[in-house]
């Protein structure tokens, strides 16, 4: 079909055409940008945390008043879940993967007196961690059970610098080994902290992701063979059949609250559910950004239909006249759906160059990465099918209009 | 002459229902997604104590040793137990308080009630006359509580109406970590946000329930909670001795000479530390008041601000679509409007009935909007996030509503009209 007509036409509507260029130009840069921020929080939604997610429940709790006996109350808990029907494993741990609190993250260096820390890193540790977590070790060994030394005695000796009772071992995620020693093995390296602490790599476990802050390398975890207590801010992580969970979870609670009444629970939940509330920000905010979408593809496509329609009621004698002269009803629906094709490739070209600069201030705001070349043609595509859609209802009645409207006045 | 256009702009939009609609759709939906986005911009980045924030200040030094040193870096946000004493006595300020956020067992005396954790903040004396802070019954505790450690505390008129139910609970007993503290306070309608003075603990949402002597919190062992950063061989560890800081220290400052007095003083004080050899690095201090110290803490989460770049954009799309809208109704109404230029009717004349018409669309426009914003305010605040029981429209953001949706409106209607009027009569007229 010969598109001069339909540039001059549009020549003679400059301002009006243009206003719907922009506005697909606009609806086309900001949808590009909002599906790729969608894109960008299902993936983090994504992330592995390495564990055993569905089998694990989590039990947190404070205690009111000093806590003398409190390694031997844990050994005491520990014992009691390990009895109950259903409990596969229990672990007392520090922290969890992907439970937004992180209480304790470490620098890691390589050499003695160095000044900046090659890697920062989740530090994991608590008794029977890997074992009940269900990470598995890649290479090396677990800890033996006499490597295990009380946080208790860890944090004064590591103020004292004393090295006698700080762990001399460590087992890094595959993500750290990977990373400081890209080619060979990690195993029997010696990494420091604080003020050169020595520790040895005694394994290599499969990915295991850190508690928050994610974009400082979501796997990059440390273990290290330190016990602690509830009283200390551990968590009680039981391990068993996901059918079970919910009786478990009942009978554990139960089971430590008669060993003692006198603590307060701060936290009771599956795995599954620490993890959803970790995400809740995001999800809520890939839910809004679906919203704006429809929204948006809507009021463009409501408007080239309502403009559409005045242009075919403005020119319905024309249309008379090209009937009138021997063109079919499909020249005239063509017509229309050509002239919007025209100015829908316009406002998708200016679309584009929108969509890239909103990217560029996103990347500078927002620390978000470029956006992907594929987003370019699916935008187009998409508001070439929404525009097409749109004008399908009036070129239509365009195309009904009878040949005799040409010899009416008005 | 306006009530005759109005009844023209009636008769128009009556005239193409469908059209009508679709303006008015696309200027409810723009106005709604954005004010519902800018309600939660303003209300997250509010000035949380109005008329006081420009004399409030956060004093920060760098007391950090030379790992991991930068030129430039910005001081910690919090102070260590031996700067924040100094600090402290030093009295330079007008007013300054010293503090941290904690975590505190409350076994209440009722035999019904089981114990539960309560936030609190133990802080010294000038907090609550620096903050402003309102009191329900009873009164603050002073310098002489604070140096005494007495068994004082204040607590939440929430947690008062929680163990008392609401009567005066000053002078009475508070059980708390197994300790005896007599209630001195209630504090009355008292909930900044954003929670400017520790925003380790939480940004937005409840404030502490129960209010001691910083002295006090020490001698009885009581939990800290909130960031602490470390260096060296430091843990995560709130100890007098740790090289950690895990304080907040604030700082009233009447005159921006004195701020600037002040300033200095922090120089000096970094430059003896130094030479006492406690500090490592040269005098690195901030001295920023409180708006600033929220804009540099960057307070205001990063969505809400990206929600709201995406509701002005969308607020634009929805204008653009109204103004091709307009242009092409009014264009459309060439022929009418030639006649009322032929019948002696002046360009200024038409141009104001058709700005009338958009005014209408906006108003109409506008008030869709507004129930829009109010649905989308209820959704926001069903969100999981903590400042969302926060988020309510006032009376400011109501009007700004109405406003934005007609002076945008009629900014949408000012081209189109302009273009209708500058019709030839006598063109239309002949063309009939």
């Amino acid at each position: 079909m010969d598109i001069r007509p339909i540039l001059s036409t549009l020549h003679r509507h400059k301002i009006t055409a243009w206003l719907l260029i922009l506005e697909i130009a606009l609806t086309c840069g900001i949808v590009c940008n909002a599906v790729f921020l969608i894109n960008q929080r299902l993936q983090r939604m994504d992330i592995p945390s390495g564990i055993a997610e569905h089998n694990l429940l989590q039990i947190k709790f404070a205690y009111v008043g000093d806590q003398t006996d409190a390694y031997a109350q844990a050994q005491t808990d520990l014992a009691t879940l390990q009895q109950i029907a259903g409990v596969q494993a229990v672990a007392l741990v520090n922290q969890l993967p992907l439970s937004g609190h992180a209480m304790s993250n470490s620098g890691i260096k390589l050499r003695p007196h160095q000044r900046q820390a090659s890697l920062e890193v989740a530090s994991y540790y608590g008794q029977n961690l890997l074992t009940t977590l269900g990470v598995r070790l890649i290479s090396g060994r677990d800890f033996q059970p006499d490597e295990l030394i009380d946080l208790k005695s860890v944090l004064p000796a590591l103020h004292g610098g004393e090295l006698k009772d700080l762990p001399h071992t460590v087992i890094v995620a595959q993500a750290v080994a990977v990373r400081l020693w890209p080619d060979q093995s990690a195993l029997g390296k010696t990494i420091y902290f604080g003020n050169d602490i020595p520790m040895q790599v005694v394994g290599v476990s499969a990915p295991l992701a850190r508690p928050n802050m994610l974009q400082m390398g979501a796997q990059n975890s440390i273990v290290f063979p330190i016990r602690l207590t509830a009283a200390e801010g551990g968590s009680y992580v039981i391990r068993t059949n996901p059918r079970d969970r919910e009786q478990v979870l009942k009978s554990a609670l139960a089971a430590l609250k008669r060993l003692d009444p006198n603590r307060v629970v701060l936290e009771q939940r599956t795995y599954d559910e620490l993890r959803q509330d970790h995400f809740q920000d995001d999800r809520a905010m890939a839910g809004i950004l679906v919203g704006v979408i429809a929204a948006l593809l809507l009021v463009t496509a409501l408007g080239i239909a309502g403009l559409a329609s005045f242009w075919v009621g403005q020119r319905r004698r024309t249309i008379g006249v090209r009937r009138a002269l021997g063109a079919t009803r499909a020249n005239i629906l063509h017509y229309f759906q050509t002239e919007n094709f025209v100015l829908a490739t316009i406002g998708i070209t200016l679309g584009m160059l929108l969509a890239y600069g909103i990217n560029l201030f996103l990347m500078l705001h927002y620390e978000l990465p470029r956006l992907p070349a594929i987003y370019f043609p699916m935008g187009a595509i998409t508001l070439w099918v929404i525009g097409q859609l749109a004008v399908l209802g009036p070129a239509l009645r365009a195309g009904a209009v009878p040949p005799v409207v040409a010899t009416r006045s008005v | 002459m306006f009530a005759y256009y109005l009844e023209l702009a009636l008769r128009s939009l009556k005239r193409n229902k469908a059209l009508t609609a679709l303006m008015v759709l696309a200027i409810a939906l723009g106005i709604g997604a954005s004010m519902t986005t800018l309600t939660v911009l303003h209300v997250l980045s509010g000035d949380p104590l109005p008329g006081r924030s420009s004399l409030l200040y956060a004093p920060q030094l760098d007391p950090r040793d030379m790992g991991d040193y930068q030129p430039q870096a910005e001081p910690p946000d919090q102070v260590t137990w031996i700067d924040g004493t100094n600090l402290l006595q030093a009295q330079r300020a007008d007013r300054q308080a010293l503090m941290t956020g904690g975590s505190v067992a409350i076994q209440p005396t009722q035999s019904a009630f089981d114990p539960f954790y309560e936030t609190a903040r133990y802080t010294t004396a000038d907090f609550f006359p620096m903050f402003g802070v309102p009191f329900q019954y009873g009164h603050a505790w002073g310098a002489a509580e604070d140096a005494t450690s007495a068994a004082v505390v204040v607590i939440s008129s929430k947690l008062n109406e929680k163990l008392f139910g609401g009567r005066d609970s000053s002078g009475r007993l508070l059980r708390l970590e197994g300790h005896a503290l007599r209630i001195i306070g209630v504090l009355g309608d008292w909930r900044p946000n954003p929670h400017f003075y520790d925003l380790n603990v939480k940004n937005y949402g409840e404030d502490e329930g129960v209010y001691l002597p910083l002295s006090t919190s020490q001698d009885l062992h009581l939990k800290h909670l909130g960031g602490a950063d470390c260096w060296g061989n430091g843990g995560d560890d709130a100890t007098h001795t740790a090289p950690c800081v895990w304080l907040q220290f604030w700082v009233q400052l009447d005159t921006p000479a004195k701020a600037a007095a002040y300033h200095q003083f922090l120089v000096h004080y970094s430059q003896e530390q130094k030479t006492l050899g406690r500090f490592l690095r040269a005098p690195n201090v901030r001295l920023r008041n409180l708006m600033q110290w929220l804009d540099y803490e960057q307070v205001v989460p990063g969505d809400v601000r990206l929600q709201s770049w995406l509701a002005l954009g969308f607020l634009l799309v929805c204008l653009v679509n109204t103004v091709g809208l307009m242009l092409a109704k009014f264009l459309r109404r060439s022929a009418e409007l030639g006649v009322r230029r032929a019948l002696g009717a002046s360009r200024r004349a038409l141009f104001s009935q058709l700005l009338v018409e958009s005014g209408v669309i906006g108003l109409v426009g506008g008030l869709g909007g507004l129930m829009l914003a109010y649905l989308g305010l209820w959704l926001v605040r069903r969100q999981p996030a903590d400042y969302a029981p926060l988020v309510h429209l006032d009376g400011a953001m109501l009007l700004l509503t109405i406003v934005l949706a007609v002076g945008a409106s009629l900014l949408a209607g000012v081209l189109p009209a302009w273009r209708a009027c500058h019709i030839a009569p006598a063109l239309q007229l002949k063309s009939n």
